[in-house]
């Protein structure tokens, strides 16, 4: 009965991965994110880090990964959700048997998949690009826990934005302090170059501790935290694993044939 | 209170035959604004209910609550033997579900969705209803084998709403809600899903319970319908007995030297009767005509929407 369960929430992350890979405005998705970075460190040059025998462009290439991970992660995790609340596909989950048990399995997937292929569609360009990148068995070793904590401590908070959202649009705002928090996590520069205060604010949130991770796993002779970064990734899984159940549970349970029509109503009225 | 007139029924119910569906003073208020305010009603196993009421009149809303999707305020509801406020996945895989419009699942394929759907009513199988409905068949009941490999978002209106019966009747269920089925069916659709209701109903005893508002389909699918207005049930009954009780006035109509005549006659035949005395041989193109469902309908709302 699990077991039959968790085949069909697979099954159907799969064929939803299948779908957005062959979708050419997903595609175009992807792929714009890594043009703009692949613009960006060609406009860096050689310039290196301050401080630091790292090239600034192998810096940014890694650390952008972070981005990618929590835009995937959160954002898009977030944006699934509300738009299958509004078009009634998470209703059509709950109108079958064990049905959002496996629309959540397969939105796990899904969304994994994603920031697999957007980190991929960006890192294997970029390397092409950058000089000084490292790939040996320390990387593959951090990669094994940084990986699946990410998904951890991303994934619920996404899930949970997304039931707190009523509309695609409201989800899509997300995008906004995404952006800020890249700006001050250390992602296009040094943490080090900005006022005290703002580096303890972006120390909260994960960007920053991810970006971390991935340069110690990527770039030679940068020292990682790995405590610290596992602390925190870890706290901010046990919030989202605490919070999602429930308020998944309450947006589910809300869920209604005329709720839907009644945000369709709006849509059509807002796009009009 | 509820908790011992539960535990009463769930005695009952094993001892005779449980209805499928039972409900009783179901009530529905959003914060003052009432919108059931006693709803009563039942059905048996096999049998089509239609439910026929105006805009706004609860017809959604009751049935919401009969699928578990929506609490009600107060009142008795049990379906399967359930209360639908606490159905779990085995209760759920019983039931179909066709809600009024959807477009869910809009980058699947046709073929693809149905088995996916499908595959979680594997579980529920039982020795005498093999589930989930074998996609191929299925896609051709519906009449939609010539789809199999569209993308929903692409179906036409009819087509989209094949699908979504398709959908409703995957796992085989022992109840149907249909919530307007048949809007944007062209009438060759609208009669391959009459059939296709037939089939269920006969073969597989499904229940079924269905919002219309063409009464020429509930007069052809019900076995019983049931008149909801401003909150309650009005009358219920089939299509004949709903006529005989509104014993509205017979349409007669005629022609007399060439000039036509309609005349509203509460006893159609003792009219004739005298009009033939009257006129013999002159009458011609006579026609009667006992009122009609709708004529029913709008004077059963019209009175309750009154009072």
């Amino acid at each position: 009965m699990r077991r039959r369960l968790l085949v069909a929430g697979l099954r159907r992350g799969g064929i939803e991965l299948r779908q957005t890979v062959t979708n050419a405005a997903d595609i175009i998705g992807y792929l714009f994110p890594v043009a703009i970075l692949i613009v960006v460190l060609w406009l860096i040059g050689d310039a290196e880090v301050p401080g630091s025998s790292t090239s600034l462009s192998s810096y940014s290439l890694v650390s952008s990964m972070a981005m990618l991970l929590v835009i995937g992660g959160v954002a898009s995790t977030a944006q699934y959700l509300t738009m299958d609340r509004e078009d009634g596909t998470l209703l059509r989950a709950k109108a079958t048997p064990n049905g959002m048990a496996g629309y959540l399995i397969g939105k796990v997937v899904l969304v994994s998949g994603v920031m697999v292929i957007s980190c991929l569609a960006a890192l294997i360009p970029g390397a092409l690009l950058v000089e000084g990148l490292r790939f040996d068995g320390g990387t593959i070793l951090i990669l094994l826990w940084l990986v699946p904590l990410a998904l951890l401590a991303l994934l619920p908070v996404g899930a949970v934005l997304g039931a707190l959202f009523e509309t695609i649009r409201g989800a899509a705002m997300l995008m906004l302090p995404v952006t800020a928090l890249t700006g001050v996590s250390g992602i296009f520069y040094p943490l080090s170059v900005l006022p005290g205060w703002v580096q303890g604010v972006a120390q909260v949130f994960p960007m920053y501790w991810l970006g971390l991770g991935l340069r110690s796993a990527f770039l030679p002779g940068e020292p990682g935290r790995p405590w610290q970064t596992a602390g925190v990734l870890a706290a901010w899984a046990v919030v989202g694993l605490v919070l999602a159940p429930g308020i998944l549970r309450r947006m589910a349970r809300r869920e209604s044939g005329s709720l839907v029509a009644a945000r369709r109503e709006r849509a059509l009225t807002r796009t009009m | 209170m509820y908790y011992i007139v539960d535990s009463v029924m769930d005695m009952l119910g094993t001892l005779v035959d449980t209805p499928v569906m039972e409900v009783s003073d179901l009530r529905m208020h959003y914060g003052d604004r009432e919108v059931l305010s006693g709803v009563d009603f039942s059905a048996a196993p096999g049998e089509v209910v239609v439910l026929l009421g105006p805009n706004g009149a609860g017809k959604t809303t009751t049935i919401e609550i009969l699928e578990g999707f929506r609490m009600r305020s107060g009142g008795h509801a049990r379906v399967l033997g359930v209360d639908p406020a606490d159905g779990d996945e085995a209760w759920r895989a019983r039931l179909g579900v066709v809600l009024q419009s959807w477009r869910d699942h809009s980058k699947w394929r046709v073929r693809e969705l149905l088995e996916h759907l499908g595959s979680y009513y594997e579980a529920y199988s039982t020795p005498d209803k093999k589930r989930p409905w074998a996609v191929g068949e299925l896609l051709e009941v519906v009449g939609l084998s010539g789809a199999a490999d569209t993308v929903t978002g692409k179906l036409s209106g009819g087509q989209r709403r094949r699908l979504d019966v398709a959908i409703g009747i995957v796992g085989r269920p022992d109840l149907l809600f249909l919530d307007e089925p048949t809007v944007g069916f062209d009438p060759e659709a609208r009669r391959d899903f009459h059939d296709l209701i037939h089939r269920m109903t006969d073969v597989d005893s499904t229940t079924v319970l269905l919002t219309t508002h063409d009464l020429d389909e509930a007069e052809r699918l019900a076995d019983r319908i049931l008149i909801l207005a401003a909150g309650r049930i009005v009358a219920s009954g089939s299509a004949d007995e709903l006529s005989r009780q509104v014993a509205g006035a017979s349409e007669v109509r005629w022609t007399r030297d060439g000039r036509r005549f309609v005349h509203a006659a509460a006893d159609a035949t003792g009219f004739v009767r005298e009009l033939f005395r009257e006129h013999g041989e002159a009458i011609a193109d006579l026609e009667v005509r006992r009122a009609s469902l709708e004529e029913t309908y709008m004077k059963l709302v019209r009175e309750a929407e009154g009072s």
